[in-house]
């Protein structure tokens, strides 16, 4: 009995560290309820849309982890509405991008570019759900055996 | 056994302590600046507070980073709503005004605020020596990578950032940099293209 339990706090454990892993590198969705965009009109919906796309992966300088999208200060605002406009005057996302990463260094992305140190967050949570996996894994096997041997 | 399942457990905890312990060694809230040493992005802003004689700017007059080019600008970022702009008003005035008739120019830059509370802070905190003026939408702000103020932007002869200080300046500091800058002469290889971006 307390080794099924030790299970399954092992496997919550691992559960919890695996989601809060992949959480902090999950950039924040484009349309999520805390949205505080610009009222639409069908005549600029798709500019709108293309806005929100790379606003939501734009960290807001003055929030802790919020995207330029979802935060409702002025700063977070004022950057919005330029990568708006450096949209409209014919930029591609990745240029608007570019653009304030040259203002903000590389830690304006929500993601970071996936090339030299960065890679490590893209590959720990991987590593942590496989490892969690195969300790689970090995820890039912040793569990169903010890009952099986019990039983015979 | 218990050996085993130590050094099992250790191999869990201890990675996660050692990236607490690596990243206890950065301040979360300190955001590096890529500008230092890149040329400073260029900007024509209207004057809304004229600062005092000699230093003064009339009202409306458009100050253009571009007419400073060959002599150090030192571009401070404000707001009346900042109580640390408080902290170094006096102190920015006065070393302004000490700089009057040299190679210096400085320029306060409203940020997120109205010229009306602006101008009443102003006179509230006895004047300001060097002329102020208004940044719509925060667009020069943005250009300088700007994430709260104060903050003040050193720029040397040759038209690239030098310094950026975070928070209230402090005379020393200002003197300085501006003296260094000031000692370092124009020439036509240094002198970057006028403007960065926008």
């Amino acid at each position: 009995m307390t080794r099924a339990l030790r299970v399954l706090l092992l496997v919550s454990a691992l559960g919890t560290l695996a989601t809060s892993a992949l959480g902090a590198q999950r950039p924040a969705p484009p349309d999520s309820g805390a949205s505080v965009a610009a009222p639409r009109t069908s005549g600029d919906s798709a500019l709108e849309a293309r806005t929100s796309a790379v606003a939501s992966e734009l960290r807001c300088p003055v929030c802790q982890g919020l995207s330029i999208q979802d935060s409702p200060s002025e700063l977070a605002q004022s950057m919005r509405s330029l990568a708006r406009d450096q949209l409209a005057e014919g930029k591609s996302p990745d240029e608007v991008k570019a653009y304030f990463v040259s203002k903000y260094g590389e830690w304006i992305l929500l993601a970071p570019k996936p090339h030299g140190i960065n890679l490590l967050a893209y590959a720990v949570p991987v590593l942590i759900v496989l490892g969690g996996g195969a300790v689970i894994l090995l820890a039912v096997r040793r569990w169903t055996r010890a009952v099986v041997a019990e039983d015979a | 056994m218990n050996w085993r399942r130590a050094l099992i457990g250790a191999a869990f905890v201890v990675p996660v302590v050692g990236l607490f312990a690596f990243s206890m060694r950065f301040d979360p809230r300190d955001i590096p600046s890529p500008l230092p040493g890149t040329v400073a992005p260029t900007f024509a802003l209207e004057v809304f507070a004229p600062g005092q004689p000699p230093l003064a700017r009339p009202v409306g007059d458009t100050i253009r980073l571009a007419d400073m080019r060959g002599q150090v600008v030192v571009l401070n970022f404000w707001a009346s709503w900042c109580l640390a702009c408080r902290d170094e008003h006096a102190t920015l005035s006065a070393v302004a005004r000490q700089y009057a008739g040299k190679e210096v120019h400085f320029v306060g830059s409203l940020y997120q605020d109205r010229t009306g509370p602006a101008t009443e802070w102003i006179t509230e905190m006895g004047g300001q020596s060097y002329p102020s003026v208004q940044d719509p939408k925060a667009r020069v702000a943005i250009d300088y990578g700007l994430y709260g103020v104060p903050e003040t932007y050193l720029i040397g002869r040759d038209g690239r950032i030098a310094r950026k200080i975070t928070g209230p300046a402090d005379a020393a500091q200002v003197t300085h940099i501006v003296d260094s800058l000031l000692a370092i002469a124009p020439t036509a290889k240094t002198a970057a293209p006028v403007g960065g971006s926008q």
